[in-house]
């Protein structure tokens, strides 16, 4: 019997052999980046926020000042306006998911059921483009549009009619839903496409008329994916302060949050981003137990 | 067929309709860079060219396109590194409080960004970071980890350990298998998360305009602020057209990685 001569493992070769032996520390150092950076980066930042909620500043230099009161959130409760902009903000987010829904389901059907293979893929590269890009540009657009001597004013003029201008909430309405359009096409498309056409069948031989069909079979089955597409229309609209200034005079609780981030009040922006964050974490809760997370 | 020939039309119009709701503002910009006044009155008086001369040598411009680019690479490649490193672990182990990660992951991405901004910015203020390029960089890494952590997860899933199995039993160790057997299956997925990240991150403004601070501007921000100069108007068309055809570019990129992921599979 021959032996070769095997050269000693190297450092390398050592390590990966003892990490080998230890799953649970190979376990530890894949962790170690991306907790330790979700935890201490993201929810410890969210920590300091929500610290920040119960503290106050001095009325004189402005400082933010470590006492623990509850200043900002009576102010909150009790300023009739911070109230009026919540529920605009909530009412906006809930209208603009609705609208997305009802836009979202015809082209997301025909792409799904109705659509060539070829004009099914060219459907979804011309609805995918406007998601890789450009939020801004895009909501520039609607500013240009919508603005006096704009497109749509000229479009009006023939009726004697003339555009809206800057200053209406509806513009806020038309172009965050025009924005957050694609992140509900695309899961009802790809949720539709999951549904087997043979229970579309089974329905129809057991003498569903098409809308019982579409009504008890399609509905319940798209389900999670519109609760999905729903997570970022409504997300994005709560988080939205850019849009609202740019094409209408009208205050989101994003913009009481930035506005006050450095010249007013960080305590009191601490405290209004409490209303965003419990109410996606119940939605996100609440679309878990739904099923979309797997729509996602 | 469930669909009646009625019903079909109607789709078919419907879907057109939303299509021309889709671009039109898009087109609208697009024939604004054209326009040779300055006032943004429609339709445009004259055509020109003058404003893409404008844009090309505005410093101001050039500065930001070059924040926005280091800034989109820097957050890729953390949000790569450890989106892939949980993925990893998500997918290949059982531990007390995975479901807990895989909640937390999607966080970022969920709450609305003014609230990571805000966090951020305040955190950043308390702990007395400067703003600058590094702290857009740890800001748009936040919400970029889901992104390469959600197409990791995905291909992992679909990847089938007997590989990774065999490499182990011809000798390989630890390293050389990950480096020579699943680096190579995760690489498409790796290729359209981390471009999807640099899109993000490219485009992002909401977070971004918290955690900049003054001096540093990327291409959003400095939109942002020139819209506010009506003399800059001119050229901030000319940069929104140029956004515009730039997200060309991963679109057509994802669809080969698609088609190649696709042909791999089969």
């Amino acid at each position: 019997m021959t032996t070769h001569a095997v050269p000693p493992p190297g450092f390398g070769r050592r390590l990966a052999t003892w990490l080998h032996r230890h799953p649970r520390l190979q376990l530890g150092t894949l962790l170690a980046g991306p907790v330790g950076w979700l935890v201490i980066a993201y929810l410890g930042s969210l920590a300091i926020l929500l610290l920040n909620a119960f503290w106050t500043t001095d009325s004189f230099s402005g400082r933010v000042v470590p006492t623990f009161t509850l200043e900002s959130f009576q102010t909150l409760l009790t300023v009739e306006v911070y109230r009026t902009i919540a529920l605009r903000t909530l009412g906006m987010a809930v209208a603009v998911t609705l609208t997305d829904i009802l836009l979202a389901f015809p082209i997301a059907y025909y792409m799904a059921r109705v659509a060539s293979r070829g004009t099914r893929g060219f459907l979804v590269v011309a609805v995918l483009m406007p998601l890789w890009g450009s939020y801004l540009v895009k909501v520039y657009a609607w500013r240009v549009i919508l603005q006096g001597n704009g497109l749509l004013d000229w479009a009006l003029e023939p009726f004697g009619l003339s555009g809206p201008g800057l200053n209406q909430v509806a513009n806020s309405w038309v172009v965050l839903s025009y924005l957050w359009l694609p992140y509900m096409i695309l899961p009802i498309y790809a949720g539709l496409e999951r549904i087997p056409g043979s229970l579309l069948e089974a329905s129809s031989d057991l003498g569903a008329k098409a809308g019982t069909t579409f009504r008890r079979v399609i509905v319940p089955l798209v389900l999670p994916a519109v609760v999905a597409g729903s997570i970022f229309t409504f997300s994005l609209t709560l988080g939205d302060y850019i849009t609202p200034t740019m094409v209408s005079h009208t205050k989101f609780i994003g913009n009481v949050i930035y506005d006050n981030s450095s010249l007013g009040s960080l305590p009191l922006a601490a405290a209004f981003s409490f209303v965003p964050i419990i109410v996606m974490v119940a939605y996100l809760l609440i679309a878990r137990r739904l099923g979309a997370f797997e729509s996602l | 067929m469930l669909e009646s020939g009625w019903v079909r039309i109607g789709l078919r119009i419907m879907t057109g309709v939303t299509l021309a709701f889709i671009y039109l503002p898009l087109v609208v910009l697009a024939v604004y860079a054209f326009n040779a006044s300055r006032s943004q009155v429609w339709p445009p008086a004259g055509l020109s060219l003058r404003w893409f001369a404008e844009a090309a040598t505005s410093g101001s411009v050039l500065e930001a396109l070059g924040t926005s680019i280091v800034a989109a690479a820097g957050a890729t490649a953390i949000a790569l590194v450890l989106g892939t490193a949980l993925a990893l672990a998500v997918q290949r182990y059982r531990f007390f409080g995975r479901e807990t990660i895989s909640f937390l992951v999607i966080l970022p991405i969920a709450l609305p960004g003014v609230v990571t901004g805000i966090a951020l910015a305040a955190t950043f203020k308390t702990i007395g970071i400067r703003f600058g390029l590094p702290t857009i960089i740890i800001g748009h890494a936040t919400f970029c980890v889901v992104i390469a952590y959600n197409n990791v997860l995905a291909r992992l899933r679909r990847l089938p350990r007997s590989a990774e199995e065999a490499s182990a039993d011809l000798g390989a160790d630890t390293w050389q298998t990950f480096r020579r057997i699943t680096l190579p299956m995760m690489r498409t997925a790796l290729l359209s998360g981390g471009l999807l990240a640099f899109a993000l991150s490219f485009d992002e403004v909401i977070v971004t305009n918290f955690t900049a601070g003054p001096g540093t501007e990327t291409i959003p921000l400095w939109i942002l602020s020139a819209i506010q100069r009506p003399n800059e108007l001119p050229v901030v068309n000319v940069v929104a057209l140029f956004l515009i055809l730039l997200s060309v570019i991963p679109v057509y990129l994802a669809q080969r990685i698609g088609a190649e992921t696709a042909t791999v599979t089969r």
